[in-house]
């Protein structure tokens, strides 16, 4: 296996709570709390999990958007969190994002053009014929006919709008694309024209993913790798396949049971976890396991400790590898652990 | 007995560039305890449909153009919502017929108590007093899984999560025990734990209450958790509609199989290109000629141009499944829908 191209070590993210008249810090919610991963060229991780679980501010710390309180972030040989000003734009060059809604995060005043140019004309000294040629690359690359170009968001369709935002996030030939439900915006066939596009990018410009979604069928159809998260950390990674046939979180299995899929025999014929409860707050997570109120599997010890993102069939000197294709499965659960060589005892 | 027969309705928007015919010539009915699901893409009047039904559209901009509604009663009564009086709607409203929405937050008062706006809803149609009211209100809180019901009935609406507020949504729309819920893509804003616990409540409720529900969503995997019959809407129109097993593993119209074809599933492998549905759903602006799904279409004819599909039946006896498609080459398009071999896979 390659080098990895981001490492991600014991990320932590936390948000101040404040009250009263002064806008005293009353509480921090810790919104990543000990995330790590890594991702390696040219690969997908999937991460997945429901509001709150910290999904999206991982993204938004990895690049920076939001200021992790500790940890660790590597892009190739260089660490993120200790650069700033020029040192940190330039290095934000190879990593990118598409978000949501690519309404919201286009410039309503702005040409297709000028959209797709912008990135290039602050990060790339370049002339005015090269921009042009450039620009029609990016437009052909993302299956926008050229006569958009001239047209203006509005005169758009949702999925047209996103191959725009595509077409920003890839122009200046990143290394790392974060993808903020990407699709969940768009309506079912034009989801399909959009992850589609984004495989041939893909496999075209040897780009990684890092695919931040709570559709976990668009997620197995485009990663290689999947992390679940809940309440802030991670519960559970594996490769994509083994996690969704062989799920060994509890968590990971209810979630997946949740998810309908479009077969009345199939849907018909499946024994469901339906969880109870609701995700607890943040601001107050529960004792050991932060998911031991809603857990099926429940036993004592997970009341009381936090269980490890323990890495299965390994001896517990051999670190748990980050991830990679062929990377072992990581999971955090007492019970699913209670059986394996790297889990601490109780 | 169907509860609700809709025939021939024609629901149109005025809007700068013409009349658009959002929903044009719908017919569809729903029996006792039955679950239809309408399913469709943006723009295709699926919501303007249930909207049209409790007469809940942006009047004077769009109104019903034809067709009627008919509500039956158990006693034989018929009463036509697309020609109903103000009284006569209001009646009806959150009675006979409630209806749940995608956004909570849109229908329920942010200023009130949840017990006083469950309360009021008996006190208008029930006639009964405030005590009665808040007590059968606490009751119906405890019947959909709010846990300190007693307490709850306390609190405004901000206070409570996502999913419980959709609950207390649900919990007003059953109060009366109504002969028919519409729900609006009732879980699309939730998570999928939650969703799976809200359609759980859904279908109880139907059961319990015999209830028919019109299940309106774009999430065919929630159609096919707990619908018994699918009928699919593009430009305005049903397309196809019959029994939920038959629609998906025996569709006869390509659009259908479009949809089938271009969703990701939980239960294929990795790899399995998408096939989406090329171009883009038209407006519906003037008068319609030919098919409109044809610009789109795999298996247009040359006859698809000139004469717009009439409804026929087609599959298993008695299955009243139909479709309005001119091309029989069902084996064909068949052939495209994601195999057997896979649906078979183990699931968790």
């Amino acid at each position: 296996m390659s080098e990895p191209l981001l490492r991600v070590r014991d990320l932590h993210v936390g948000f101040p709570v404040r009250r009263g008249l002064l806008g005293r810090e009353v509480a921090r919610v810790r919104a990543v709390d000990g995330v790590s991963f890594e991702i390696a060229r040219g690969a997908t991780l999937g991460l997945v999990g429901e509001s709150g679980s910290g999904k999206s501010t991982t993204a938004r710390a990895i690049l920076r958007l939001v200021e992790p309180s500790a940890g660790s972030i590597r892009l190739g040989e260089t660490e993120l969190r200790s650069l700033g000003g020029r040192a940190l734009r330039r290095e934000r060059r190879r990593m990118q994002m598409v978000f949501q809604d690519p309404y919201a995060s286009l410039d309503p005043r702005m040409t297709v053009f000028d959209a797709i140019a912008e990135p290039l004309r602050v990060h790339a000294r370049l002339s005015r014929a090269e921009l042009e040629r450039r620009v029609a690359e990016l437009a052909n690359q993302t299956g926008l006919d050229a006569s958009f170009l001239r047209r203006y968001p509005h005169e758009m369709s949702g999925g047209q709008r996103q191959r725009v935002g595509i077409a920003r996030a890839v122009a200046l030939r990143p290394e790392l694309v974060v993808l903020d439900e990407p699709v969940s915006a768009l309506d079912v066939s034009v989801q399909a024209q959009i992850l589609n596009l984004l495989a041939e990018l893909q496999a075209e410009l040897g780009l990684s993913y890092l695919f931040v979604a709570h559709d976990l069928a668009v997620v197995r159809h485009l990663a290689d790798e999947v992390a679940v998260m809940y309440l802030g950390r991670i519960v559970e990674h594996a490769p994509v396949d083994e996690l969704f046939e062989d799920p060994r979180h509890p968590y990971t299995r209810a979630l997946l049971s949740a998810v309908p899929v479009p077969d009345p025999v199939v849907e018909r014929s499946r024994k469901r976890v339906v969880l109870e409860g609701e995700v607890p707050s943040p601001l107050a997570p529960p004792s050991g396991c932060s998911f031991h109120p809603r857990c099926p599997e429940v036993i004592v010890r997970c009341r009381r400790e936090r269980p490890p993102l323990v890495a299965l069939g390994r001896s517990p000197r051999e670190p748990a590898p980050g991830v990679g294709a062929g990377g072992a499965r990581r999971v955090a659960c007492w019970v699913a652990t209670a059986d394996e060589p790297g889990a601490p005892e109780a | 007995m169907s509860v609700l027969e809709i025939r021939e309705l024609v629901t149109e928007f005025r809007t700068d560039d013409g009349v658009v015919r959002a929903v044009d010539g719908v017919s569809l009915s729903i029996a006792r305890g039955e679950v239809l699901g309408l399913v469709g893409e943006s723009g295709s009047g699926k919501s303007v449909t249930s909207l049209s039904i409790l007469r809940l559209l942006p009047e004077p901009a769009a109104r019903i153009a034809g067709g009627s509604i008919l509500l039956r009663s158990k006693s034989g009564g018929e009463l036509d919502l697309a020609r109903a009086t103000k009284a006569e709607l209001a009646r009806v409203r959150g009675d006979r017929v409630a209806m749940v929405f995608q956004d909570p937050m849109t229908s329920l008062n942010p200023y009130l108590r949840i017990g006083t706006q469950l309360a009021e809803v008996l006190e208008l149609h029930r006639g009964m007093a405030r005590p009665e009211a808040w007590e059968r209100s606490r009751a119906m809180l405890e019947a959909v899984g709010i846990p300190d019901p007693g307490r709850r009935l306390n609190d405004h609406p901000h206070q409570l999560s996502g999913g419980m507020r959709q609950r207390v949504m649900i919990a007003m729309a059953l109060l009366c025990e109504p002969e028919l819920l519409l729900a609006d893509e009732p879980t699309t804003a939730l998570d999928v734990t939650i969703q799976a616990q809200i359609l759980e409540l859904v279908d109880a409720q139907r059961q319990r209450t015999g209830a028919a529900v019109l299940l309106v969503t774009h999430d065919l995997g929630v159609v096919a958790r707990v619908a018994d019959r699918v009928a699919v809407m593009y430009a305005g129109r049903i397309v196809e509609e019959g029994p939920t097993e038959a629609i998906f593993a025996e569709p006869f119209h390509p659009y259908t199989v479009g949809l089938a074809r271009s969703v990701p599933r939980l239960d294929t492998p990795r790899g399995r290109r998408l096939e989406p549905i090329r171009g883009m759903p038209p407006r519906n602006l003037g008068p319609r000629r030919g098919c409109s799904f044809r610009a789109r279409c795999d298996f247009a004819l040359e006859v698809c141009a000139e004469l717009d599909p009439e409804r026929r039946a087609v599959g298993a006896e008695g299955s009243r499944h139909l479709v309005r498609c001119h091309s029989d080459d069902v084996a064909k398009m068949r052939a495209t829908l994601p195999g057997v071999a896979r649906r078979l896979e183990v699931l968790p």
